[in-house]
Order: C-alpha cells, then sequence, then structure tokens
C-alpha cells in the first residue's frame, strides 16, 4: 500500500456565520490522506464531517490553517483556481447522487471529462470503460430515472473516478441506500482505493461501512477524537 | 452534439410548458418586430414612389418643400429660365394636388392629381389601356386596386372633379398612396383645372440634363438664375420625403417605438423563461461547479439554452413573417420583407435572448458548489 499524501490538512479551523451567532466548526483539525487507502470520517451529526470533506475538497477555504492537494495549497486560491484543482485532482460522490436528470448515464460519466476538455471519441471510450469497470457497461443509454438507486450511485462513482483523479471523495455514499446496494457500493470504493491507487475518503455515520475501511477518523465537535489503522 | 449543447437541449425541452412559453414570447416579439420594421420599409418605400418613378436628374421645388405631397407652388415662368441655363436638355412642369371625385354612384372621395405631359410624371404599370390615351379631353389614369374606392369598373367610365367631366383611360396595377387616397393622373393643364390652380402656377420642375451635363455645376447655375425655389437631387428629395413622413409626423417614431416595445416585451419573457429554469437546475450547475467546470463552461450551458430559444423562435417567427407578408402584399401599406431586415431580425433575436441570459448567467456564477451537500 503506498502512503504519498494525496490530501494534507494542517490546525485547520472553520468558523460559520458572524457575530453572536457564529459556530466553530472545526477546532484545529490536521490529516493526511494517501494513495490506495479508503478513509472513513465519522461522527455524529453536526460534528464537522461534511465541513471538512468541503475544506479537503477544495469547496470551502478554512478560516485558518492549510490544505495541501498534491502539493498545490488551496490558501487563499481564488474560485477559479480552487475550480482547477477539484477538476484536477478530486473527485465527488454525493448522498443524493446528484446525477443529471436529462443525461443518460454515459453523458453523466462523460461530463467529469468535457469539463476537463477531453472531448470525442476519447471520451468516450474512457466513460464507457468507467461505466464497464463499476458494473454499468449495458445500461450507458439509460436516465438516471431508470435506474435503481444503486445503480445511480455507480454511475456517480464512475463519474467521480473517470479523470483519474488522486482523490475521490464521497459524502454519505451509502445514505440513500438498502444494506445490499451499500456494501456494494462500498465494495466498489474499496477496490477503487487499492486497485486504482486513489485516495478515498468516505464521510459516514453508518457502521455497516466500517468493514470496508483501511482507516477511521472520527470527529465530533469539529475535533478529531480518534484515529485507527485497520489490517 | 456537444455534451454542453446536449444538456442545453435537454434543459430547455424538459419542461414543455416553459419551453413552449418561451418560443411563444419569442415569437410575438418578433412578429411584432418584423411587422412594425417591415411597415417601416414599406413606408419609407412608399413614401418616395413618385420620386422613384418620375424620369428627374434634379428637382425643382418651392422653397420650403418637405414632401413629394407639400402643396406648395411655384411660377411657372422658372421653366423658360430653367431650360436656358447650360446643360439643362429640359425643365417638365409637374402639378400636384388633392381633389374631390365625385363617384357615380352619387357620393365624393378625395383624389391625390399628378398631373405631367409627355416626358414628365407618368403612370407606370399601366394594365388597360396606354399613354397615349391620356392626351385625349378628359382621359386619366388611376390604379385598379381603386376602383371600388372611386366608384369605377374600368377604362371608359365616366365621372366628375370638381364638375368637370373625365372618363378612365388608362389604368395601372400597384401604384398605390401609403395616405389611402387614390392617385390621379392626368396632363398637365387638366389636372391643374381639376385641383383648381391657376395655369401659371406649378408644384415641381423635372430637369433632365443633357449628356455630359455636370449636376452640381447644373444645379449651381439654376439656383442663381431662379428664385424662391430650391434645386434637388432625387435623392435629396427622397430623403427629404422621408424624413417629413417617418420623422416630422411621428410615423416612423411609433413604428420604431412598436418594434423597441417588441424587443423589450420578448427580452423580459425569454429572461423570465431562462431565469426559473436556470434556478429549477441549481443544483445541476452545483454540481458542475464541485466537479471543477469553470463559470464559463456554466455560461455556455445557459447560452447555449437562449441561444436554441432564438432560432427555434426566430424560425417559428419567419413563417408568420411569411403569412404577413402574403397577406398584406396588395394592401394599402404592404409589409416588406428584405434579406437584410431578416439578417437584422435575427441577429436582434440571438442579441435579446443572449441579454436576456444575463440574470441567469449572473445567478449561477454566483453559485456556491457547497450547494450540492446541503441537497
Amino acid at each position: 500500500m503506498s502512503q504519498a499524501p494525496v490530501i494534507e490538512a494542517s490546525d485547520l479551523v472553520m468558523r460559520l456565520g458572524k457575530g453572536a451567532g457564529q459556530v466553530e466548526a472545526l477546532r484545529g483539525v490536521s490529516l493526511t490522506l494517501n494513495t490506495g487507502e479508503l478513509t472513513l470520517l465519522m461522527g455524529p451529526s453536526g460534528s464537522g464531517k461534511t465541513t471538512l470533506l468541503s475544506i479537503l475538497g477544495c469547496i470551502l477555504t478554512p478560516t485558518e490553517g492549510v490544505v495541501r492537494v498534491c502539493g498545490k495549497t488551496s490558501n487563499g486560491a481564488r474560485a477559479g483556481d480552487l475550480a482547477r484543482l477539484r477538476r484536477d485532482h478530486i473527485g465527488f460522490i454525493f448522498q443524493s447522487y446528484h446525477l443529471f436528470p436529462t443525461l443518460n448515464a454515459l453523458d453523466n460519466v462523460r461530463l467529469a471529462l468535457d469539463v476537463r476538455g477531453v472531448r470525442g471519441g476519447v471520451a468516450i471510450d474512457e466513460a464507457t470503460e468507467v461505466l464497464a469497470t463499476v458494473g454499468l457497461e449495458e445500461k450507458w443509454a439509460a436516465r438516471p430515472s431508470e435506474l435503481s438507486g444503486g445503480e445511480q450511485q455507480r454511475v456517480a462513482i464512475a463519474r467521480a473516478i473517470v479523470g483519474d483523479p488522486s482523490a475521490v471523495l464521497a459524502d454519505e455514499p451509502t445514505g440513500a441506500l438498502d444494506g445490499e446496494n451499500g456494501r456494494a457500493v462500498m465494495k466498489l470504493l474499496a477496490t477503487i482505493a487499492r486497485d486504482r491507487s486513489h485516495s478515498v475518503l468516505v464521510v459516514t455515520h453508518d457502521p455497516r461501512v466500517v468493514p470496508f475501511a483501511d482507516r477511521i477518523i472520527c470527529i465530533e465537535d469539529g475535533r478529531i477524537i480518534s484515529e485507527e489503522r485497520r489490517n | 452534439m456537444s455534451l454542453i449543447f446536449r444538456l442545453a437541449s435537454r434543459n430547455l425541452f424538459q419542461d414543455r410548458l416553459r419551453f413552449i412559453a418561451t418560443i411563444v414570447g419569442i415569437v410575438f416579439s418578433i412578429v411584432l418586430v418584423s411587422v412594425q420594421l417591415g411597415l417601416f420599409l414599406g413606408f419609407e418605400t412608399m413614401v418616395t414612389t413618385m420620386i422613384d418613378h418620375a424620369p428627374a436628374d434634379l428637382w425643382i421645388v418651392a422653397r420650403g418643400t418637405k414632401c413629394f405631397e407639400d402643396p406648395s407652388l411655384f411660377d411657372k415662368s422658372n421653366r423658360a429660365r430653367a431650360t436656358s441655363v447650360a446643360g439643362v436638355a429640359d425643365a417638365i412642369p409637374v402639378i400636384i394636388g388633392f381633389s374631390e371625385w365625385s363617384d357615380p354612384q352619387g357620393g365624393t372621395t378625395p383624389v391625390f392629381l399628378v398631373g405631367s405631359d409627355a416626358g414628365g410624371l407618368r403612370p407606370w404599370n399601366i394594365v388597360g389601356g396606354n399613354l397615349a390615351d391620356l392626351s385625349k379631353p378628359g382621359a386619366v389614369a388611376v390604379d385598379r386596386s381603386y376602383f371600388d374606392r372611386l366608384g369605377v369598373n374600368g377604362i371608359g367610365d365616366t365621372t366628375t372633379v370638381r364638375d368637370l367631366d373625365l372618363h378612365i383611360a388608362v389604368v395601372t396595377k400597384g401604384i398605390r398612396s401609403f395616405t389611402t387616397t387614390p392617385y390621379v393622373f392626368a396632363p398637365l393643364a387638366r389636372a391643374q383645372a381639376y385641383i383648381g390652380t391657376p395655369a401659371n402656377r406649378i408644384s415641381y420642375l423635372l430637369v433632365r440634363l443633357a449628356p455630359g451635363a455636370n449636376v452640381e455645376a447644373v444645379r449651381g447655375q439654376l439656383l442663381k438664375k431662379l428664385t424662391k425655389v430650391e434645386v434637388l437631387t432625387p435623392a435629396e428629395f427622397r430623403k427629404r420625403s422621408r424624413d417629413f413622413w417617418l420623422f416630422g409626423t411621428g410615423a416612423g417614431a411609433a413604428l420604431f417605438g412598436g418594434a423597441l416595445l417588441g424587443v423589450i416585451v420578448g427580452a423580459v419573457i425569454v429572461a423570465q423563461t431562462l431565469y426559473s429554469s436556470t434556478k429549477d437546475h441549481l443544483t445541476e450547475f452545483a454540481t458542475l461547479r464541485a466537479m471543477g467546470s469553470s463559470s464559463f463552461y456554466i455560461q455556455r450551458v445557459i447560452i447555449s439554452q437562449a441561444m436554441l430559444s432564438a432560432v427555434i423562435g426566430f424560425a417559428c417567427a419567419a413563417c408568420l413573417d411569411l403569412v404577413v407578408l402574403v397577406s398584406t402584399a396588395n394592401s394599402a401599406l404592404p409589409v416588406v420583407m428584405t434579406p437584410r431586415l431578416m439578417a437584422w431580425l435575427f441577429a436582434i433575436t440571438v442579441v435579446m435572448c443572449i441579454a436576456s441570459a444575463i440574470a441567469a448567467i449572473v445567478q449561477v456564477t454566483r453559485i456556491d458548489p457547497a450547494l450540492v451537500f446541503k441537497q
């Protein structure tokens, strides 16, 4: 297992809101995400999981602290630069999939390549190959409404990994799935981490996903309270 | 098909009712604009039709004449002075003016007399009789589209103007007046009588230059020799007539105002529908942002939606315009469409739709990609 850091975060502080209503969502969080690892970020609602995921994914910038993605710091970056970091290095998976309902599975995956400027036959071949990786090569023409929840999440995973990003960040990827589909999705994410040498971070409070993790980080009240390595 | 265009078209067609509302808005707007501008073009052509058909290199007009229909007169003796100028081959008098036509059924209707002799301003597009027939006593030429108004059926019908007998000797096709008052052509002396103008008073002199004569030099000499008149080139007289009727009377402003209103209405409808469509797809645009797309990428989706609306809306509007064109072809004021006008209309449609996308673009430019975690 490779341990090259993909994302490094140190002393992250995130304050949300202003004045009396200000909330400290993160209070000095430091962590690294390495290739070939599936890391679980667990904690109760309001613990700061999604805020941390947003900062690690360069969607938000922290109030204090430093985030480096593949060696590039996101601090002080403008919206366009953050978008470039996300485009080049990060794939996202969301609880409610966020697939484009008017596009078929292949086009949903192609979209992630299109925003990177990869188009034409190359994009179609690459998207088709990734759909095969997630076991949906037969359903490339189906629209999201014609797919089950598990299948939709697999399309979302294909979209997240198609540009071969260094990190895949998943927000409650099993939250909307039943046990069987949830396990299938987690198995797929574990395979992606190990076989494709991605760093996968899964934010969850679903204990059923624990067996798939290489590492479990628990967060509470904006602080990392424990970190456990498995295997 | 590019993915941006596919996404744009699917977004556009997803809500059929909204799509139809958008297209109806654009069609309404563009048809309104094209009819107003088409009327403007038709009006512009019709107000100069007499000038366009007069065989003149220069027009001598009474000082201060505002348009062809201006009743200002000057003395016919100017003709002799004009023809004495070197370079002038001929100067043919024209009289114009309103009179009262008594139709055979006993009613009356106003008519616009145009009087001129051979070589002057004579009727064209003749479909009955011939010009030589106009030299017969009491002979006049009228357009067949005015038969009902004049209460006549064709050549040979008789009636009176200011109690003077006349008969239809020549019939034309398509010589219509934008004032809706029928033109009646007659030789100079009889037209003066029908109008009630003294024989020594005329409206215009149509100057024909001798071969090789310099227009400006002749004009300068004419101005030196003649008094209380102006000497205009046909282009100058055309412009003066157009400016008077289109802008001096407010008719042009009304037509342009209508066109502007059409653009505003269309822009508001397209802006409203694009904005609401964008709001409906905010999560998708936020997802694109989270995936790292540039603002420009998302803006292209919205602009593609606007462009697609413009093309479809314009195509539908063009079909309706064709119907308007055909149905007004024989009316008093036909709508005129030219390839150039259509090109302009398309440009207006595209600009209107893209400008309408600004509100939607501002909305997506400010979109927070963190929205994807909130839904």
